[in-house]
Formats: C-alpha cells, structure tokens, sequence
C-alpha cells in the first residue's frame, strides 16, 4: 500500500460486522432502541427507514461519530472498542457521508493524504498522486489530481472519499445517501465499484431511504422504524436472473413498504369543505437545490381543499413548500393565489394575499427561543404602531392561550413550551382570514390528544375556506385528512390523486418512485 | 463481553447547579484571578482598588475626565445595544466613532478655515454643524459595514474591522497631509481649534454638559426603544433568529441596517464629542478606544440597556483611576484593561456554562 501503509493489520480483509442490543438516547427520543445489525462479509447491507428511524445514529455509532449508550460492537466475533472516528478507522471503519466530509479549499490530493493514519510527517505529493491514480484506475473513476475539490460535482467528491477510505485501509465502509445529487452515470459506476468491493470480501453499509436503490443493489435489508429494527429481508431473489429486478418480485416490494411504514391505511375522516373557487394554482414550475430539481407542472389549490404530500422525507417536499409559501423563488414557472400572479414577488406579498407557513422545526424557523408568547404576538401584529401597547397585546396573548389552550402563561418564553404547546402557539399566531396554509409534518412529535385537536382547528379553517397543503411522514395522517394526495419521489412528482382512490400499496409503489 | 457502556453525554449531577451560581461563581472568579495578577506585579488588591477608585474621585479635575468618558462611553454602548440585539458584534464601531470625527474636523475647518479669525458663522451654530457631521459621518461608516454585511454578506465583525483600519488611515493621511499644522506635521493631531469652537464645560473640568447630556439621552432613547416599542422587539426578533423572524414578516434587512444605522448615528456623535468636546482637534487615536469599550460594557450586561450606566460609570471610573498607578504604586496603567477584559470573559464564561448546564 506505499504510503498508506495498512492500519488494519490483524484484521483479515473479511470482516463480519455485528451490532447487539444498540441502544442511544438524545434527551426523550429513544434514537436507537434495543438495535442488532449482522452484516456478513462481502455483502452488500442495506439499511432503510423514513428520517428519523435511527438509520443514521445507528451507523454513526459504527463509525465512531455518536458514542452508543449500550450495546456491543462485534469484528469478526471480537469487540471492539470505538469511541471516535479515529478508532472505527483504526477497525477498518470507514463511512462516506451525505455531505463528503472533505476541505473544499483543498486539492483533490492534498483531500487524499489528509486524515490517513499514517500518513508521516513530511508530506510526499508524487507518490500520493501515484497512488492516488492506481486506486482511480481500478475504479475507471475520472478525477484531477490537482483540481480544487470545491469545483468537483457531488459525485466526484463522493468517489474522491472512496478511494480515500480505501486507501486508508477500510475493510467496512458504510455509505450514508449516496445516491442523492449524483448523477445517472455516477450511480451506475458507484453501483459497479460497491459491487466490485463486496466481491473482494468487504462489508458495505448502504443507509438509504430509496427503495429502488436498495432493491438495486443491495444482497439484504434490514427496514428500521422509529428506533427499533421493523424487519429484515433477503433481496438476493431479486437480482437472480432478471435484470429488471423488482417487476417480477412485486411482493418483495410491496412487503418492504409494509415494513416502512405498517400495514393497514387509517380511513379517511376529512368532512367535505371543498369549494369550487381555485385559490393556489401553478403551472410549469420548476425549482432547484444544489441536491435536486422539482418539477410540477399544473397543481391547483380551491378554497377549503386540502391536499397532501405523501414521500419520502428529502424528496423535495420543503423546497416546495417554502416556494409555495413564497420564501423560495422559482427557477421558472408561476405561482398564482386568488388570480394574482405572485411569482418572483416579495415574500411580504405572499404574507399580504393571506398565505401562511407553518414549519416542522417549529424552535428553528417557526417560533423565536428566546422570546415569549406575548412577544410573539405582538410581532405578528408589528407594523401597525409605533409604541407597544403592553396591556393590550397581554390580553390578546390571554384569548389566544385560552382559545387554543396552551399550557403557559403569555410571558412564558416559547422554548419552555412543550412541543404540543408550541404547535399550538403556532397555529395561534396564524392571521385570519387566511387564503393558503402550507404546512410541513403538522402533527411531528405531538400525542394524539393535541393531533386530533390540531386537525380540528385545521379542518374548522377550511371551513372558513382555507386551502391546505401540507407534507408528512405520517401516512395515516396523509389518508385521513386530504382531499386530494400528491406523492414526491426523489424529486419526481405525481399527480394529485383523490384520497378515495388510494390504497397502501399504490401509495407504496409511488413512494417507491413508480408512477 | 455484554458489559454496557456509558453514556458520555450525561452530565455528573454536580454540575447540576442553579444559573445563579455559575453567573455570580465566574464573578468571583474573575476577581480573585484580578487579585491574583496585582500579587504578582508587586502589589496590594485591595489598595490598588483603593487607589483607583480613590484616583477617580479625589479631585474634581478627575471627576471631570470621568465623566467626559463616560459620556462618550455611553453613546458607543447605547448604539452598540442595538447591533447586539440585532444579533451583530458590530467592531467597526470604532471606525464609526473616528470617522464621525473626521467629518466633524472637516466641517469645522469648513467654517473657521486656518486663515480666519473668527467662525464664519456664530459659533454655537458651527458647534452645532459640526456634531450634526459627526452624526452623518459615523452613520456612513456605519451603514457602510451594513451593506457589507447585508449585501455582500461578509462576516460584520471582518467588515467592522476592515472599516476601522480604512477610518484611522483616513485620519493619519489628514492629519500627516492636508490638515497637518503649520510647520511640522505630528502624531499629536491637527492645530487645535480656536477656543470659540470648545464646547462648554463643567466648570474647570474636561466634563461637557452637551456630551454628558447626548450620552444620557442616548441611553434613555435605547431603554425606551427596546423595551417599549415594535422596533426594538423586530430587532431582538431578528437577532434571536433571522429566519423564523423572516417567516413571521419580520423585513429582517431593514432592521439589521437600521442597527447598524443607529449604532453609526451614536458612534459618529460619540467621534463629534471627543473632537470639540474632549480633545478640540482630530488626533490618530481620537475614540480613545472607547467604541471597544462599549463593546465590553454592552457584553457585561448580556445586551440589556438598563445595567448600562452603572457599568459604563465603573468602567470610566477604572480607567481614569488607573492614570495614577503608575504614579503612587508604580504599576502599569494597562491593568484597568486587563480588569475589565477579565470581568466580561468569565461573564461571558459564566452565561455560557449556565446556558448548557444549568438546572431549569
């Protein structure tokens, strides 16, 4: 290995990976409970779950970025010790993270030699850049030595970090959404080269939440949902043969969306509030990330509708919603409320023709920590005065708790709320009349009691003909209260379709990316 | 084999401790290390103490200079109250203080050219014009910084301190090129200006009432703004945290340049005061390093206008006290510095360990 001698020494080249009984805490959430994970060497692993099913700490523990709670971690039948990315190396650990973990001001070979090891004290550029191109050969990847890993795409950083991790001696290397803002081709030579690694023996970690991907790639899957371990299956039945895998094995398919995301679909309970006026319509529109690109080419919104989006999380959901409510500006296409043409216009224009937004991160772009529910109050009614009327903006902020009965005082600062509470505070804060609401997950972290409470109140604002759009991760909550439901799938978007003619396998199967 | 591990993240239930304790524990450090460092230079805590409270107050001459800080000292932390609400560390407000200097010096020389003898205009009015200068002159810089900031959104604290730089060079090329005295050009600043032009004073002393009197009403605007009004409340919002102030209809631009506005204004008066009230021309380090000051004092009382008198008093009072112990114990000057820089880091150390660790 030259320069890169290897830092595994003692541990064969075949290395079986096993997690027993992983449990991790952060505060109340239960992130990884009772875990176990068992990936035989040369496989490929995959590991799929909605955000915030614990796939991510789960493999962060592995590689030494998150210290487990408890739980053992096995090599080879042996355990072994990691407490920091440094050691899971020293393992023969290695992950490739969503966002490389690089130094965009760096060189592709200053990226190369940094964090090896054993890399010794007085650099030696040519022969890293000798090795750096053995390793790229064998891979038929294509990248310049010198250029600056800030000019490269996505996917040439990601293979950059391959070849990083491999040279540094990784026997297991764990890969966290790699297949998101790559390209076509890039997927298909990742594909080739994971599978060309598992051929030599090493264990690969696929963490994904895409379903065609791991049906792709991967020799098995373990589904996770909401901490705990949901199910495991063998995918090896799929790739023998056929190269159109998945078709001829619907109910492998079918039994993977179960896992995700249970069985039985709740029933709709949604009353009738529909009426005939559009009020939100778009047509052609086409917004960009530097992850993705969304296009929705007619959607109409009409007075008291609600309609749902159904997706994977990170599928392009918030960058439609934040344009939707005007905080993001298309690349192209318009956005229309109530016959006014509002594309490009200033979010304040948004505010003013009655569109609202509701985030899920309801401490962090929704309400301000630090301030108190008075405080919020009296901003929303900002503007209007010079001087705060203090006696009046308390008593605005007493109906408000009492109307939506939250459990604070108005000077309570709005961190000190529980989430419930600050979903309410949220909902409270709301201007009336109200033309369009766009809400990302409504009900995330709230019990049942403040869940249905919190529809009540959306419903009763339909009533007074409000239109909804609103994601979730909640597929039961998507069935019971839209109208019409539209599912985002790794960017790609379907059609709005009636909630009566949905059921969960065809919510599955365009979840999955087929529509 | 099965043997758990534990969990690194809990905190022992040592450390568990009301916020009060660590605020008032990190004062008490703080002040034992400041006794610890005057043992080590040679002397007595408590009569350095002595003296330097006794060196402020002893003669009216000193109550004077006190005062004359403070006055400046208030204007810089009253501006710096809004920057820091707005969630800005707005350093340039030492630029903004020199350049509000600048402006002054010129619109004085403008009025009373070197030839004259007389003011062109009565010279209340000159006075008048000349703090007005200031005023605009440090709002430049000021807004100068916000639209880096805003606009160019590059770091407000590198802005400020590009800024500063740019302000002092522009006062060192005037005071070493075309404002530079008659005869030979010094460090000690510009001919000073005809006693007509001095702003009155309290009695003998160096004190103004107009310096003291903008100071304090500097101060009284701030408390009133950020406790009482819509603005002051969008500005804590937006310093709290832009983007849901941004969701909420907050114009978070607006209110970021109207602080650094603001700050501008009371720097640029601050610059005006120190030229016609405090130093009667312009000298390279004319905000006397103030604006920093009041960066210090703005930080001790955790943003809050309320506290900023008796800290600016004190403030004031150490660093006049401390010209006299090089004097009567022969110590260095610079410990006031080293005081009150102490004082605002275990401050700041004890609001940090009482944000992550205290028990709610």
């Amino acid at each position: 290995m030259g320069l890169f001698a290897c830092a595994t020494a003692g541990f064969g080249l075949r290395v079986k990976v096993e997690l027993q009984h992983i449990h991790k805490r952060f505060g109340p959430v239960h992130a990884n409970d009772d875990v176990s994970l068992t990936v035989e060497a040369g496989t490929i692993h995959g590991l799929l779950g909605e955000n915030g099913a614990g796939k991510s700490t789960l493999v962060k523990i592995l590689s030494g970025f998150i210290t487990r709670d408890s739980g053992v971690i096995l090599l080879d039948g042996r355990p072994a010790h990691i407490r920091s990315p440094a050691d899971a190396l020293r393992y023969g650990i290695g992950m490739l993270h969503q966002d490389p973990l690089d130094f965009p001001p760096l060189t592709v070979v200053e990226n190369f030699m940094a964090g090896s090891p054993s890399t010794p004290p007085i650099l030696n550029p040519r022969a890293a850049e000798r090795e750096f191109r053995r390793w790229c050969a064998r891979f038929n990847f294509d990248i310049d030595p010198h250029a600056q890993v800030g000019d490269l795409t996505v996917g040439e950083r990601q293979q950059l970090e391959i070849v990083r991790l491999l040279a540094n001696g990784v026997g297991t290397l764990i890969l966290d959404e790699p297949t998101t803002g790559i390209s076509a081709s890039q997927k298909t030579l990742l594909f080739q080269t994971l599978r060309r690694l598992a051929d030599e023996g090493k264990s690969i970690i696929f963490v994904s939440h895409k379903l065609e991907d791991v049906e792709a790639l991967c020799d098995r899957v373990t589904v996770m949902r909401r901490g705990q371990v949901a199910g495991e299956l063998d995918l090896r039945p799929l790739h023998a043969g056929a190269q159109q895998a998945s078709s001829h094995h619907p109910e492998i398919a079918a039994r993977i969306v179960e896992l995700m995301f249970g069985r039985a679909l709740a029933m709709p309970t949604k009353p009738p509030t529909r009426r005939d006026e559009v009020v939100l319509s778009i047509e052609g529109l086409v917004l960009r990330s530097d992850r993705l690109e969304i296009r929705v080419d007619q959607l109409s919104l009409h007075r008291g509708e609600v309609v749902g989006i159904a997706g994977l999380e990170g599928s392009g959901q918030q960058l439609f919603l934040t344009a939707c409510a005007g905080l993001e500006p298309p690349a192209a296409g318009s956005i229309h409320i109530a016959g006014h043409n509002l594309t490009h216009r200033p979010y304040a224009d948004f505010l003013r023709a009655g569109v609202c937004y509701v985030p899920a991160d309801r401490l962090r772009e929704g309400l301000i920590a630090g301030l108190t529910i008075q405080e919020h109050v009296a901003l929303r009614a900002s503007g209007r005065h010079f001087f705060i009327d203090r006696a009046e903006v308390r008593a605005e902020a007493e109906r408000a708790i009492a109307a939506f009965n939250i459990r604070g005082r108005p000077d309570t600062y709005v961190e000190r709320l529980s989430g419930g509470n600050q979903q309410r505070t949220q909902l409270a804060l709301l201007p009336a009349p109200l033309s369009v609401l766009v809400m990302e997950h409504p009900t995330r972290g709230l019990d049942i009691e403040s869940t249905l409470w919190v529809w009540q109140q959306l419903i009763a604002r339909c009533q007074q003909g409000t239109a909804i759009l609103f994601a979730s991760s909640d597929l039961d909550e998507i069935v019971q209260y839209s109208d019409r439901v539209i599912v985002f799938s790794g960017g790609r978007v379907s059609p709005a379709i009636p909630v009566a003619e949905l059921d969960v396998e065809l919510l599955g199967q365009m979840i999955g990316g087929r529509f | 084999m099965n043997s758990t591990i534990p969990s690194q993240t809990t905190l022992p239930w040592l450390w568990r401790l009301p916020a009060l304790v660590y605020r008032s524990g990190a004062l008490i450090i703080s002040l034992l290390l400041i006794g610890l460092i005057v043992l080590l230079s040679g002397a007595s805590p408590i009569e350095v103490i002595g003296r330097m409270l006794v060196g402020a107050v002893s003669t009216p001459d000193q109550i004077g200079r006190v005062v004359a800080t403070l006055s400046t000292l208030l204007l810089c932390a009253a501006g710096l109250v809004y920057t820091f609400n707005a969630g800005l560390y707005n350093l340039g407000v030492e630029g903004q203080v020199t350049f509000g200097a600048i402006a002054t010096t010129f619109v004085l020389r403008l009025l009373y050219p070197e030839e004259a003898t007389a003011s062109l205009l009565p010279p209340p009015l000159t006075i008048a014009l000349g703090i007005l200068a200031g005023a605009l002159g440090g709002v430049l810089w000021g807004l100068l910084a916000g639209a880096l900031h805003v606009y160019g959104r590059i770091s407000e604290i590198f802005a400020g301190l590009g800024l500063n730089f740019a302000a002092t060079g522009v006062a060192i090329y005037l005071i070493f090129g075309p404002w530079k005295r008659p005869g030979v050009a010094s460090l000690s600043g510009t001919q000073p200006f005809d006693e007509s032009l001095w702003l009155g004073t309290f009695g003998q002393t160096e004190a103004t009432p107009v310096g003291l009197g903008l100071g304090l009403l500097a101060l009284l605007i701030t408390i009133v703004v950020m406790r009482n009004t819509y603005f002051g409340l969008r500005l804590r919002a937006v310093g709290k945290n832009q983007y849901a102030a941004h969701v909420l209809g907050v114009p978070a631009r607006q209110q970021l340049l109207s602080a650094f506005f603001i700050c501008g204004l009371f720097a640029g008066l601050a610059g005006a005061i120190q030229v016609v009230g405090v130093f009667h021309r312009l000298i390279p380090n004319i905000s006397s390093n103030l604006g920093f000051l009041g960066l210090l004092v703005v930080m001790l009382v955790n943003f809050d206008p309320l506290w900023v008198l008796p800290v600016a008093l004190f403030f004031s009072a150490l660093n006049i006290g401390s010209l006299q112990l090089p004097l009567s114990l022969g110590l260095e000057s610079s410990l006031a510095g080293v005081i009150q820089g102490l004082l605002v880091l275990f401050a700041l150390l004890g609001r940090g360990l009482a944000q992550r660790y205290a028990a709610s």
